[in-house]
């Protein structure tokens, strides 16, 4: 049963094969459901592999595929690491995937490159699979450059818009500089435990100076920055919504910028081991949810608040990684996976029916006109805001209660997060489907828009899956942390008495309904309200002016002044002086060839002749 | 009486330098051809000479190998000074200059 784990691969590159094979011959909509299917298969073959794991009492399983990297002694294997954590994470990531897969059918519906799309997801889904199931570090990385690459490619899916192939540019460079991270921590792993496999990195790591140890947990955080979007290495998450809305769904929200955050909970047991790197990990968590938080309070397209919101998020589920709250990290990123993946697809879905809107301002009164997407995405709201009893309760309480037991101030942060999110969510809700429809009046050089039409079927059956799963992933709580304990030894959270709990758990819960009615009083029958959208928080913190200011302006002025002083004068001067000194010295040696045979057999005398008189002269 | 060695290597000298002298200064290509011959033949001579000198039988197999390669140098050399003939109808060898730098 467990055997089946090599076959999720196998169905999704199948699907990736099948399609850039004779994707273009299979056209619309034949190819999508090829697509979806493969991700289908893929992700029964995640339930088998889960069934036949909880049929185990060894529920550690390495499965060997092949010999990759021979080195001396050491061996690099292409190896499949079957266990609660891996399994955990291929059943909501090829589910969700299969969902959008769905979905997308629908919402490429009539796009130029429709094809192309299901081979980019499909390529997509096998890396992430690969990423979450090697059973090593460097298998893991061909997976985790895997999905940034089809990242790459889907952001820049209409790469005829500037805007979408700088996006795609800086999502891809944003993501190789947190790969320097992710390489220097296999550099010092390997140099001192000579292994990459997790298993024996576990086993070996008590070996390894405390110094080592903390550089390494600093190199995989920094590493996690870029895929998970964190601080200082987060701005390339909202440009990333330039791709078609299932990418945002599926890459940009459910699964792939969730790789940092399992790369952390995989290496916990290195994690365990470094108190510093913990603290730095859970402040950067606790930072990001909270700058992100507040930035999406202010966004005015609907997208570039949720992916605000999901580097909040994810902010939450690395402070629940350092504070040593593993399980409350992975619950989290289950429910998120849910509840995000159906925000996302409900914007997508508006948008769709919208022509393409994507501002705030021009949306409203959506409640009446699209009832399947008003519905579902009323569930995610309050699942991402946190009322109970909604699945983003449970989860975000768990997080804060691991924050509590490690550090009250960051629990603290973690908290005012909170509120903020149920405050934007609630905003963007307000928004989007109540007050007045305001798309319908031309405004702002925008044209009026005609009432829209509800999705079809394709796209309402992952809404309504979703919502389900959202609604009910709270479910999940007990059983997972009980699923996930073998994986995660030590150092984890006392258990908080249960007074403490409940007082917590209100607490969330208040806080949740506060930030509900915070936005009710303020945006009840608005569109703007400026000053609550300042520009501080419109430019993001002006952080990417900062990017810009301290490195990408020098940068360009040295690129320019090279291009003035060292191109003209150094390299051209170097090539055209060594053709031109070619050239001279050729010119003199030509006079040396006339023609003459007599020239030649003269030289050819006096050269022998110099030749004898050295050997006599040496003789002698 | 035995002649001595000395003289048959001074015989073959005077006619390598007979053969270079003329190589460097005749302008016609049978005439350089003749004096290469007589160059090459000098050196023969000079092998057999040293041959006997230290009998060892090296030397005068060596002599084999030369006339062998001096057949066929002539063999082509003549095809060549043929062809060239053809076209030119001189033998000159500072006419053919064409591979001139």
């Amino acid at each position: 049963m467990v055997a089946a784990a090599p076959w999720m691969l196998a169905f999704a590159l199948a699907g990736f094969l099948i399609l850039v094979t004779f994707g273009r011959r299979l056209g619309e909509p034949v190819a999508g459901w090829i697509g979806t299917a493969a991700i289908g298969g893929a992700f029964v073959m995640a339930v088998i592999t889960w069934i036949g794991l909880l049929g185990r009492s060894n529920r550690e399983v390495t499965q060997t595929l092949f010999a990759w990297i021979p080195m001396g002694g050491t061996q690099v294997k292409v190896a499949l690491l079957v266990d609660p954590l891996s399994v955990t994470m291929v059943l909501f990531v090829t589910g969700v995937s299969a969902l959008i897969h769905l979905y997308s059918i629908g919402y490429m519906h009539k796009e130029r490159d429709f094809t192309k799309f299901f081979v980019y997801l499909n390529l997509f889904v096998f890396s992430m699979l690969l990423l979450v199931l090697a059973n090593n570090l460097l298998v893991t990385f061909v997976g985790w450059e895997g999905v940034g690459v089809c990242s790459y490619w889907l952001v820049s899916f209409y790469f005829d818009k500037d805007s979408a192939a700088s996006a795609g540019k800086k999502a891809f460079i944003y993501n190789r500089i947190g790969d320097v991270g992710m390489l220097v921590a296999m550099f010092v792993l390997f140099t001192h435990l000579h292994t990459l496999n997790y298993l024996q990195i576990n086993t070996g790591i008590g070996t390894m100076s405390s110094t080592d140890v903390t550089l390494v947990v600093l190199a995989l955080l920094f590493a996690a920055t870029g895929k998970s979007a964190q601080i200082p290495l987060f701005n390339w998450l909202p440009d990333a919504m330039e791709g078609p809305t299932p990418v945002s769904a599926l890459i940009h929200a459910a699964t792939m910028v969730t790789a940092g955050v399992y790369l952390l909970c995989r290496m916990n047991h290195v994690l365990a081991l470094s108190p510093d790197g913990r603290a730095t990990i859970a402040t950067i968590g606790a930072v990001t949810a909270f700058v992100a938080a507040t930035i999406a309070t202010s966004q005015h397209d609907i997208k570039k608040v949720l992916a605000f919101s999901t580097v909040s998020q994810i902010g939450f589920m690395v402070l629940a990684v350092g504070a040593g709250a593993y399980d409350a990290a992975i619950f989290l990123m289950v429910a998120h996976a849910f509840f995000k993946g159906l925000l996302f697809l409900g914007a997508g879905s508006v948008i769709h029916g919208l022509d393409g809107e994507q501002e705030l301002s021009r949306m409203g009164g959506l409640r009446t006109l699209m009832v399947w997407t008003f519905a579902t995405f009323l569930v995610g709201w309050l699942a991402i805001s946190g009322v109970p009893p909604l699945s983003g309760f449970f989860a975000k309480g768990d997080v804060l209660k691991g924050a509590w037991a490690y550090s009250k101030p960051l629990w603290a942060i973690g908290l005012v997060a909170a509120l903020f999110t149920a405050y934007y969510m609630s905003r963007l809700f307000y928004l989007a489907f109540t007050g007045d429809p305001r798309f319908l009046k031309a405004a702002a050089g925008r044209p009026a828009l005609h009432p829209p039409h509800e999705s079809p079927w394709v796209m309402r059956l992952p809404l309504v899956v979703l919502a389900f799963c959202a609604a009910l992933a709270g479910l999940l709580g007990t059983p997972l942390t009980n699923f996930l304990a073998p994986v995660f030894q030590g150092n984890l959270p006392a258990d908080l008495p249960s007074s403490t709990s409940v007082i917590l758990e209100t607490t969330d819960a208040v806080i949740a309904v506060a930030g509900l009615a915070i936005a009710w009083v303020l945006w009840r029958g608005r569109s703007e309200r400026p000053e609550l959208t300042p520009n501080f928080l419109l430019r993001v913190w002006y952080w990417d002016d900062a990017y810009d200011t301290v490195i990408g302006r020098p940068s360009t002025a040295l690129a320019r002044s090279a291009a003035r002083v060292v191109d003209p004068v150094v390299i051209d001067g170097a090539a055209m002086g060594t053709a031109a000194a070619v050239r001279d010295g050729a010119r003199r040696l030509r006079r040396l060839q006339n023609g003459y045979v007599r020239s030649y057999a003269l030289t050819i005398a006096v050269g022998a002749a110099l030749l004898l008189a050295f050997l006599l002269a040496r003789t002698f | 009486m035995t002649i001595p060695a000395a003289w048959f290597l001074v015989v073959s000298a005077l006619l390598f330098g007979i053969g270079a002298f003329g190589v460097l200064v005749r302008r016609n290509v049978l005439v350089m051809f003749m004096c290469i011959e007589l160059m090459l033949n000098a050196a023969n001579l000079a092998f057999v000479t040293y041959s006997r000198v230290l009998h060892d039988v090296g030397g005068q197999a060596t002599v084999f190998f030369v006339l062998v390669v001096a057949a066929a140098e002539v063999t082509v050399g003549l095809g060549i000074v043929v062809a060239i003939f053809r076209r030119r109808r001189s033998a000159i060898v500072d006419d053919v200059a064409e591979m001139r730098g």
